[in-house]
């Protein structure tokens, strides 16, 4: 029983656990022992019991969202789907775990399915991931040979086929109902929920979307039990997260930690703290599209719950740093043009809204802001802003460095505006188009 | 019924629906634009945002949607809460960003929803400062301008063309703010209802060309309720004028015909009225042959001359004109002299269709077809003969998509969700055709026969209805009996009476087992079922056999109709024709007829409803409704209310007609209807380049319709309803404030006693197909939307789209004739194309029943010769396009 499940086959400079390390190290034992041996019902109750909840960012609790799916009709495919679309800035948590363990996610996804009476899987991957790609179709190919992928998985009568779909890369394709639509080769908008994919997912059926990290969580629950994995968080959440620091810090990582560690041991400890000559001015906890948080909330555990409460969300788990010496108008600016440009273009509040937010803001950044501009960026957030007001969460989640912003850095956008230049920036009249 | 509380007010909302539509219904004005009431909710827009409230104590609630949001008994909602307001006036204010506010220069400007919205939510200031988002605009083809400039991206127009219509050459490119709707490249768009898109689209991307080629403004058009004459479906539309000419022809909501949508032949096709083939003024044949134009008295009075001195006096009438002008005839020439002017084996088929439209079988109006659970089609090619019909159709096999959803729980206007369900589950449709079908798509059994095979297998599955032997008829005929309701359709363009009553046999069958089953059959024309009343037991051959010397020819092209030899008594023709034509050609008096714009008339449709189409606009100089000039040849001018009357004394069926519109008398609180809409604004502008005075405007005597913008319009019944409009709704979208309910029937919408009394039992028809086909090479005269209806086929942009002469079988019987595919056959002088195709019934030739085939009609397979060393012209690829070419 490792402290760290997750990571426990990686080790520095081995490369990607092939199938022989990774059965040697107990890989694939769950399968064996469970497949066609152990009621889904109870495997299901195993999840439900350990309050896994799902690590792609919105903290949903899995084995409630399984429960959702209705009794096989017999009548078709039920789908079980990765989400490896990892395209929140920032976040670099999935990838670690697909190239160095792909073994892992295969196990993961072949308990899940046969959980959920899943006979097709698709493992839905962000054309970047090349290394990522090239290695679970390997290892899918391995575990195929080995009889845990196919027809007939370890001998019982459960099948399950395992595919790899290469994304074209949108970051709406993160969003499960986009993912689905796009993996059925429609145009990637969001569905409306209900229905819900449990109920009406791929083409039609039952689906399940999980991300990456929650389905390689299964196969260790499975086998050290329900208990053990709630035992593992710090705090009320249960089992370990990747957490990660880009920015500048000392030492930007991904590493795995129980949930519920407080954000300094992560900053400090894991990343060695702030790079010399620069201090920390806030932080996105969860990755892009997360509120900042400053200074003052760096005790708090990383716990879904406890980053809420103050104000943020844990998203992805994946910090990105702000330092002292960036210009905070100029990161949100940058953030919001890679949310107007993967804006789907289905809803108005989005499609239209986003790509507004983006101007105003990069005109406040080169100096050319007015007073007026802080009152539109205001009423565009609240507009924008609420899920609910908009078909998906892609612009609620836009809008949240943007709001979080305008609390924490008033200052800096007014002194934008009165001093029509930035002061971050060395390079100003190149910014403002002049020469 | 759930009660809801809406600002406060309790509201008994409608079953199964949504709040838009509830809201909608009660009259409370809520903006929307991606939702539509034939294509349910999306919810792209976020403009129809609402406050719901969770419970009582909730003071704060949230936005949510009121199109996505389902009703339950106690739940709370604002329209009015600030929060709401202030929202959906920033979804406009967004809407807005890259719109070009060209509305001064807009052919949409006066009937646009996007103003009518932007006015209702208060957006008036802009901030935005940034640039606007520009596209490079396409060719549609000759019907459908793009302005992808205005677009505010609700997504209607990909949903009406590729879910509604079936289309799929229309999608939405790209993302985030740059979306394009539009074809992958330019070319003409090949659904035969892309037309709608003109009324779908809330704003001015997709606009009617032919409306635009004219400069005109909405509210400056004359427009009066008409009924489209391009087929026997009798879709309602409106016909709007100005200048003198037909400008526009638009949807005219009917919730049991039509709905919200046409056709494009009829959308597009009324330019036959503006016509250089129009005939202007009467004429008379001098000695050398040429036609002397002359005064509507002289030629009236040389008619009188013809018909006291004829030797025989015959009227032939016509399935074309309305009950009106054919009862004229009658009065003119007498009962006895007055055929309907259809042929032998016309009247026989339309016979068929009166039995039917009698008996007790269940005849569905068109929307009503969209209900139907299990449908097949015996021969008849509906896209390109009764076009609207196979819309309502493409919506039938989605019945099953409904019962998915119902078992799931998801209500069927949650559009997207429906369909994501459903996937390819359909409902069965049966085609037995002799070639592709525009409907194979939806098609669960698409079956190519021959016509005598076609009837072979109705024969088949009809006796399979009762006999449970496991075979491929059978299994159709499962697919009926399972149903809920079975519904059987066929039609007249395969031109053979056994196939509507092997039909029929089947449809009895089946009803056995059923009594829900209904049957449709698509007549020939827009008046045949009304001229089969009038006389179908003598035909246009039976009255020539009597060998007249003289006759009065009402609105028929009979020298295209019947064979030559059929006239040859004929020494005196008089003719009474809109349009110039074979026949005109031949008259000794031709007669300036006035087109549908210009007479009103009535018409039996298909499932035999008789509909009132008005006068849109007083015609120039002599033209005159045949009406008319038939009465004024029998002494004296009677009102078409009067030829009503008179018919209806005779024929106790039709005393119906009679009360379907209100006649010249009616009044609204003393005032006529007005024509004009009450915006109307350049009246003495029209005329000001001859006097600045304002021209007295024409009076109507002949209808409760004036030729003004004074009078009473909002109150006027649906039948005389001269446009669409509620204060705040100028567009189409303003059709809900005259229903009940969203979707349902108009409020004012005459409830009509039936023509038919629907009682008698129908025994079934002896059928002998020996005698109509030669089991050998059969030729088959291939109805084709653009091109197979004489007076559209006048309008420009319809005949543009008119096929090349074609000839199209399979392969072996491409072989037996030593033709080959895309190379050249000829026949009677006329050069066609070859177009090989396997899925072509066996032994059968396929021709295009066009303006260029005419004189193929009676031809037999052999005469088909190659031409050595041809090339097809490409005008044919093009046209074929737009046809079922299961070659291309």
């Amino acid at each position: 029983m490792s402290d760290r499940p997750l990571t426990k086959n990686i080790v520095d400079h081995e490369g990607p656990t092939g199938i022989a390390r990774y059965e040697a190290r107990g890989g694939y034992s769950a399968v064996r022992d469970t497949i066609g041996k152990l009621d889904p019902n109870a495997v299901l109750d195993i999840i439900k019991d350990s309050n896994l909840r799902g690590r792609g960012g919105a903290g949903f609790p899995t084995g409630m969202k399984w429960s959702f799916v209705p009794k096989p009709d017999g009548k078709g495919h039920r789908y079980l789907v990765a989400n490896a679309d990892e395209m929140e800035p920032g976040t670099f948590k999935d990838r670690l775990l697909m190239e160095l363990d792909p073994h892992q996610l295969i196990e993961g996804m072949i308990l899940s399915a046969y959980t959920l009476s899943a006979d097709v899987g698709y493992i839905f991957i962000r054309g970047e991931y090349h290394v990522a790609i090239s290695r679970l179709n390997e290892a899918i190919a391995q575990a195929e040979k080995a009889g845990y992928l196919g027809d007939q998985v370890s001998g019982s009568k459960f099948s399950f086929k395992l595919h790899v779909h290469v994304s074209a890369g949108r970051y709406i394709c993160g969003e499960e109902t986009a993912l689905l639509n796009s993996l059925e080769g429609k145009r990637a908008t969001p569905r409306t929920k209900p229905p819900f994919p449990q109920v009406s997912g791929l083409w039609g059926r039952p689906t399940i979307v999980n991300n990456v990290e929650t389905l390689c969580n299964i196969t260790h629950i499975i086998t050290y039990g329900a208990e053990w994995f709630r035992q593992l968080g710090r705090g009320s959440d249960g089992g370990t997260k990747l957490f990660g620091a880009s920015g500048r810090v000392k030492h930007p990582g991904c590493w795995e930690l129980p949930m519920g560690t407080p954000i300094r041991e992560i900053l400090e400890g894991c990343a060695g703290g702030m790079a010399d000559g620069y201090e920390l001015k806030g932080f996105l906890p969860g990755g892009a599209s997360t509120d900042f948080l400053i200074a003052e909330h760096l005790d708090i555990p990383m716990e879904y719950e406890t980053i809420m409460q103050a104000g943020s969300r844990m998203g992805t788990g994946t910090m990105i740093i702000l330092d002292d010496r960036a210009c905070p108008v100029g990161m949100i600016a940058n953030l919001e043009k890679f949310f107007a440009r993967e804006s789907c273009g289905f809803c108005t509040p989005c499609r239209e809204g986003l790509p507004w937010v983006q101007q105003v803001l990069d005109k406040i950044e080169v100096g050319n802001g007015s007073d007026s501009d802080l009152g539109i960026l205001e009423k565009q957030a609240s507009f924008i802003g609420a899920i609910g007001n908009t078909h998906c969460a892609h612009a609620p989640g836009a809008m949240e460095p943007l709001t979080s912003g305008l609390k924490y850095f008033r200052d800096d956008f007014i002194n934008h505006i009165t001093s029509k230049s930035c002061p971050y920036s060395t390079n100003q009249s190149a910014k403002r188009g002049v020469s | 019924m759930p009660n809801i509380i809406v600002d406060g007010q309790t509201i008994e909302a409608k079953d199964g629906a949504n709040l838009l539509e509830v809201l909608l219904n009660e009259g409370i004005n809520v903006p929307y634009f991606c939702w539509h009431p034939a294509m349910g909710s999306i919810g792209a827009c976020r403009q129809c945002a609402v406050v719901g409230y969770a419970n009582e104590d909730d003071t704060r609630g949230r936005i949510m949607m009121s199109c996505m949001t389902p009703v339950s008994e106690g739940a709370r909602f604002s329209v009015n809460a600030d929060n709401a307001e202030s929202f959906r006036e920033s979804v406009v204010e967004n809407l807005m960003l890259n719109h070009p506010h060209d509305c001064p220069v807009c052919e949409e400007g006066g009937e646009c929803h996007l103003q009518d919205m932007t006015v209702m939510v208060g957006h008036r200031d802009r901030q935005y400062e940034g640039l606007k988002t520009t596209y490079r605009n396409q060719y549609l083809g000759p019907f459908i301008g793009h302005e992808m400039n205005r677009c505010i991206t609700c997504y209607r127009c990909v949903r009406y063309y590729k879910d509604y219509a079936g289309g799929d050459d229309l999608s939405a490119f790209g993302s985030r703010d740059r979306v394009f709707f539009g074809r992958a490249e330019s070319g003409v768009l090949e659904n035969e209802f892309a037309g709608n898109l003109i009324e779908v689209c809330p704003t001015g991307v997709f606009t009617d060309k032919t409306f635009s080629k004219h400069y005109t403004r909405k509210w400056d058009l004359q427009t009066a309720p008409t009924v489209c004459q391009s087929c026997s479906l009798g879709c309602n539309t409106y016909t709007s004028e100005r200048y003198g000419e037909v400008r526009r022809v638009h949807n005219r909501y009917n919730h049991e015909v039509n709905g919200y949508f046409l056709c494009d032949r009829g959308r597009f096709g009324a330019g036959h009225v503006n016509s250089a083939n129009r005939i202007p003024q009467a004429g008379i044949r001098n000695s050398d042959g040429r036609y002397d134009p002359v005064d509507l008295e002289t030629a009236l009075s040389a008619v009188s001359d013809l018909m006291s001195s004829s030797d025989g006096l015959i009227g032939i009438g016509s399935p074309r004109a309305s009950l009106e002008a054919n009862e004229a005839l009658i009065q003119l020439v007498g009962e006895e002299n007055y055929c309907n002017g259809m042929t032998d084996n016309e009247c026989e088929m339309h016979q068929v269709i009166l039995d039917v439209l009698a008996s007790d079988l269940i005849t569905p109006a068109m929307a009503e077809v969209e209900d139907y659970d299990a449908i097949i089609i015996v021969g008849e090619d509906i896209t390109n003969h009764a076009p609207r019909l196979a819309l309502s159709i493409r919506q039938s096999i989605r019945q099953r998509a409904g019962e998915l959803a119902e078992s799931s729980g998801i209500a069927l206007w949650h559009d997207a969700a429906v369909r994501e369900l459903a996937q390819a589950e359909k409902s069965p449709l049966t085609l037995l055709t002799p070639m592709a079908d525009r409907l194979d798509d939806v098609a669960t059994h698409s079956i190519r026969l021959a016509p005598n095979e076609i009837i072979n297998k109705t024969i088949e599955i009809t006796n399979a209805v009762n006999d449970a032997t496991p075979s491929s008829a059978r299994e159709i005929a499962q697919t009926l009996i399972e149903a809920k309701k079975p519904l059987i359709v066929s039609g007249t363009s395969l031109n053979s009476p056994n196939i509507l009553k092997a039909t029929t046999n089947l449809a009895i069958a089946v009803a056995q087992h059923n009594p829900e089953t209904g049957i449709f059959l698509c007549a020939h024309e827009s008046n045949s079922v009304g001229a089969s009343l009038l006389g179908s037991d003598r035909s246009g051959e039976a009255l020539l056999a009597t060998k007249p010397n003289t006759a009065i020819v009402l609105e028929n092209d009979i020298y295209s109709r019947f064979a030559e030899g059929a006239l040859e008594s004929i020494d005196h023709l008089v003719v009474l024709t809109p349009l110039d034509d074979s026949t005109a050609s031949q008259a000794d008096v031709v007669l300036p007829a006035g087109s549908f714009a210009e007479a009103e008339g009535t018409f039996i449709n298909s499932e035999g409803r008789s509909q009132r189409s008005m006068v849109v606009f007083k015609p120039k100089g002599d033209i005159a409704p045949s009406y008319q000039l038939l009465t004024r040849l029998a002494g004296h001018a009677k009102q078409a209310s009067t030829l009503r009357s008179e018919l209806a004394a005779r024929h106790e069926a039709l005393q119906p007609i009679t009360s379907i519109a209100p006649n010249e008398q009616f009044r609204i609180a003393g005032s006529k209807v007005a024509r004009m809409t009450h915006r109307s604004s350049g009246r003495t502008a029209m005329s000001a380049d001859i006097s600045v005075r304002e021209k007295r405007q024409p009076e109507d005597q002949e209808s409760a319709l004036a030729f003004t913008m004074e009078g009473n319009q909002q109150q006027a019944p649906a039948a005389l309803r001269t446009y669409s409009w509620s204060p705040g709704w100028n567009s189409n979208q303003s059709i809900h404030k005259f229903q009940d309910e969203v979707g349902g029937p108009d409020r004012s919408a005459v409830d009509k006693r039936p023509l038919f009394e629907q009682t008698r039992r129908l025994t079934p028809y002896d059928i002998s197909v020996e005698s109509e086909f030669d089991p050998g090479q059969i030729v088959i005269l291939q109805q084709h939307i653009f091109g197979s209806d004489p007076s559209s086929n006048e309008a420009e942009e319809i005949a543009s789209l008119i096929p090349q002469p074609y000839v199209r079988m399979n392969s072996t019987t491409a072989s037996s004739l030593a033709l080959t595919h895309r190379g050249g056959a000829k026949c009677r002088d006329i050069e066609m194309m070859v177009l090989v195709d396997d899925d072509v019934a066996e032994g059968c030739l396929i021709y295009p029943s066009i303006p260029a085939t005419t004189a193929l009609a009676g031809v037999a397979s052999t005469d088909f010769t190659a031409i050595e060393g041809w090339t097809a012209p490409s005008e044919a690829v093009k046209a074929s396009l737009i046809t079922t070419d299961g070659a291309r």
